[in-house]
């Protein structure tokens, strides 16, 4: 803890009855929707779409519950803690993708596929090839994702609850392999939907209580805000967007990337049609954009609300500087805020709903990378397409158990490593990789099997490429003096390129067969005939 | 998975829908209206983005001179960044479910015959 901040007493790290007490409830609470989720589970359907039988409210609330992780609970309020505007700038990037997935790809996906996006790839092209190349878009996708998600969250474990960090790994991958084998999607929509709205309540409790401090009034809490950082001000744009290409790329990565993230687009096959599928856009977006507008105000609550006053109003310690003596990248902000101001029993209740964030996402997260290789890889490639029900299933819950013992492994391996880039990375190859090959595969007549492999490939090689160039990676982690890749986030260049392979190996290589059931899939694709 | 393993009629019956002309608006107006207001997100997005990154100062203006007015353009157009998001999404939603729908049923209608 740095000398600035000795004042400041917290029982974070310290666990409380009412923090062990929440952790706990969260868990049973969990385990009892998967064990009454789990009891009816016969069919890959029913593993991977939870028998498609989730309403669009339902999908909703399930969809936000994958998008808001604990990185952007606690990432967001605590960079709006530290650096002001900024933190909302950023925040826009990440809603700004769920029109765009509606516009384009939303409803043709759920037609068209049936357990992940391969399915819609591969549609009217030739199933080995494409398969194989989709499945190694989202396997890379779902593997860093996760792995910037176990790192992330075996350290925010480890700070909230005092718990030794390979144990707090192992624990994630633990409940949430129980999630997702006894209670397959059905359970893992659930535990998203219970986590989303606590989360929800939660912030929103957060929130009044921050504003309950300034009168209900916002211009009083930035008027504190400004007030009392006097030389940074909080209200204006700072460091993020000094280099306007890099704004731009990194808007492209956060709202192209949602069009190609595979645990995302999986969840549209859990609706029974499109029309579900696209009211549940509609409340995943209110519920996400709900959040991001109202979590600045728990990030400029903090910077104020945690300082330490001394007699006569003097200010011993500012709140940037307690926020950062707890974690540098100021992801302890909401947690600190809700202790001092509701108390260490608050503070347990908002540690339990990170917790259950992250259990959420990762059970998400591993069915998407299960899906990835057992739907993908082993029925459509290995055993072409003829394998039972049951041969299926254990395939499925094989490939589940092997994804989640390789995240906890992961996870360990990266301990102490800064893994804030691996999102970044995630959202990079699943615009580059995964989006363009989708979209071309529904919207153009003319594209072909190579041009679909070539095109993923490429975004996959070049958005992997970039990023281990750039400064992040370059610099950053190797210690090397200069970036070779200019750009912080390569998608506007890598992007740029899958779509640019896509298309030059089309045209290069026709594909009358294609061409020809392109217009036989427009009666699935825009009427829904024939949608599973 | 396959799509032709239907009998003959009904796959006839299918190549007519395909290339009838009320189908073909379906899918156009479909995609005008999506490329429509995806062209107005990037309008909103990337605009917003721009202008805090190429024009600071005006980001920073106070929007009313009073003493106790704190707020900046900077923070409703942050918020309305995302209003506007939500927006777009509920009018495409609105539209299809009152105008496109309907449409869709109807051409379905014509296949079963």
């Amino acid at each position: 803890m740095p000398p600035a901040a000795p004042a400041y007493q917290s029982t974070l790290g310290h666990p409380s009855f009412a923090s062990i007490g929440f952790f706990f409830l969260v868990i049973l609470v969990t385990l009892v929707i998967t064990w009454w989720a789990g009891r009816k589970t016969r069919t890959s359907t029913e593993y991977y779409a939870a028998g498609r039988g989730i309403s669009a409210m339902q999908n909703g609330f399930a969809l936000a519950g994958d998008y808001m992780s604990a990185a952007s609970f606690l990432g967001i309020s605590g960079m709006v803690a530290l650096k002001g505007y900024d933190g909302m700038i950023y925040a826009t990037g990440w809603l700004v993708g769920w029109p765009a997935l509606m516009f384009l790809v939303a409803e043709p996906l759920r037609n068209l596929g049936k357990f992940t996006f391969a399915d819609v790839v591969a549609y009217r092209l030739r199933q080995g090839p494409v398969r194989i190349a989709a499945a190694v878009g989202g396997i890379l996708t779902t593997i860093f994702y996760t792995i910037a998600q176990m790192v992330g969250s075996g350290s925010l474990i480890a700070l909230m609850f005092g718990m030794p960090f390979v144990l707090a790994e192992v624990l994630v991958g633990a409940v949430m392999l129980l999630y997702v084998l006894f209670g397959d999607m059905l359970a893992t929509t659930w535990v998203q939907i219970v986590k989303a709205i606590l989360l929800l309540c939660g912030v929103t409790v957060l929130t009044g209580l921050v504003l309950s401090r300034f009168g209900f009034s916002l211009p009083a809490l930035y008027r504190a805000a400004t007030d009392l950082y006097p030389n940074q001000n909080l209200l204006v744009p700072g460091d993020l967007t000094r280099s306007p290409v890099d704004a731009i790329s990194l808007g492209l990565a956060l709202m192209f990337g949602l069009l190609g993230l595979p645990h995302i687009l999986m969840r549209f096959y859990t609706v029974p049609d499109a029309k579900a599928a696209r009211v549940s856009v509609l409340y995943a977006t209110g519920l996400i954009g709900y959040f991001y507008v109202i979590i600045p105000i728990v990030g400029f609550g903090a910077a104020v609300l945690l300082s330490v006053k001394g007699a006569g109003g003097s200010v011993l310690a500012l709140g940037q500087e307690v926020v950062r003596g707890f974690d540098k990248g100021g992801n302890m902000a909401a947690p600190l805020l809700a202790e001092a101001l509701w108390g260490s029993a608050f503070l347990g209740f908002i540690a339990a709903v990170a917790f259950a964030t992250i259990l959420a996402v990762v059970a998400g997260l591993t069915l998407a990378g299960a899906s990835a290789y057992s739907h993908d890889i082993y029925l459509s490639v290995i055993k072409k397409g003829r394998a039972t029900e049951e041969e299926q299933l254990e395939t499925a819950r094989i490939a589940t158990v092997a994804f989640g013992v390789v995240a906890v492994a992961l996870g360990i391996a990266f301990q102490g490593q800064n893994v804030a880039f691996l999102v970044g990375l995630a959202f990079a190859i699943a615009a580059s990789a995964n989006f363009p090959a989708l979209l071309m595969s529904i919207v153009w007549r003319r594209f072909t099997t190579w041009g679909a492999v070539w095109s993923i490939l490429v975004g996959a090689a070049s958005s992997v490429g970039s990023i281990v160039l750039s400064e992040t990676v370059w610099v950053d982690l190797f210690h090397f003096e200069h970036a070779i890749f200019p750009l912080k986030n390569p998608a506007i260049f890598s992007m740029s390129a899958a779509f640019l392979a896509g298309i030059v190996v089309s045209l290069l290589t026709p594909e009358p067969e294609a061409r020809r059931k392109f217009e036989s899939e427009k009666l699935r694709t825009y009427l829904g005939v024939g949608a599973e | 998975m396959s799509a032709t393993t239907r009998p003959a009629d009904a796959s006839k019956n299918a190549t007519e829908l395909i290339e009838s002309p009320a189908f073909r608006a379906l899918v156009k107006i479909r995609w005008s209206v999506s490329l429509t207001l995806l062209a107005l997100l990037f309008v909103g997005y990337y605009g917003f983005i721009m202008l805090v990154a190429t024009s600071p100062a005006i980001v920073a203006r106070r929007l009313s001179e009073a003493p106790g007015a704190i707020a900046n353009l900077g923070l409703v157009l942050g918020i309305g960044t995302l209003v506007f998001a939500w927006i777009l999404t509920a009018v495409y939603v609105v539209w299809a479910n009152r105008v496109h729908d309907p449409e869709v049923e109807r051409l379905k209608r014509q296949l079963r015959r």
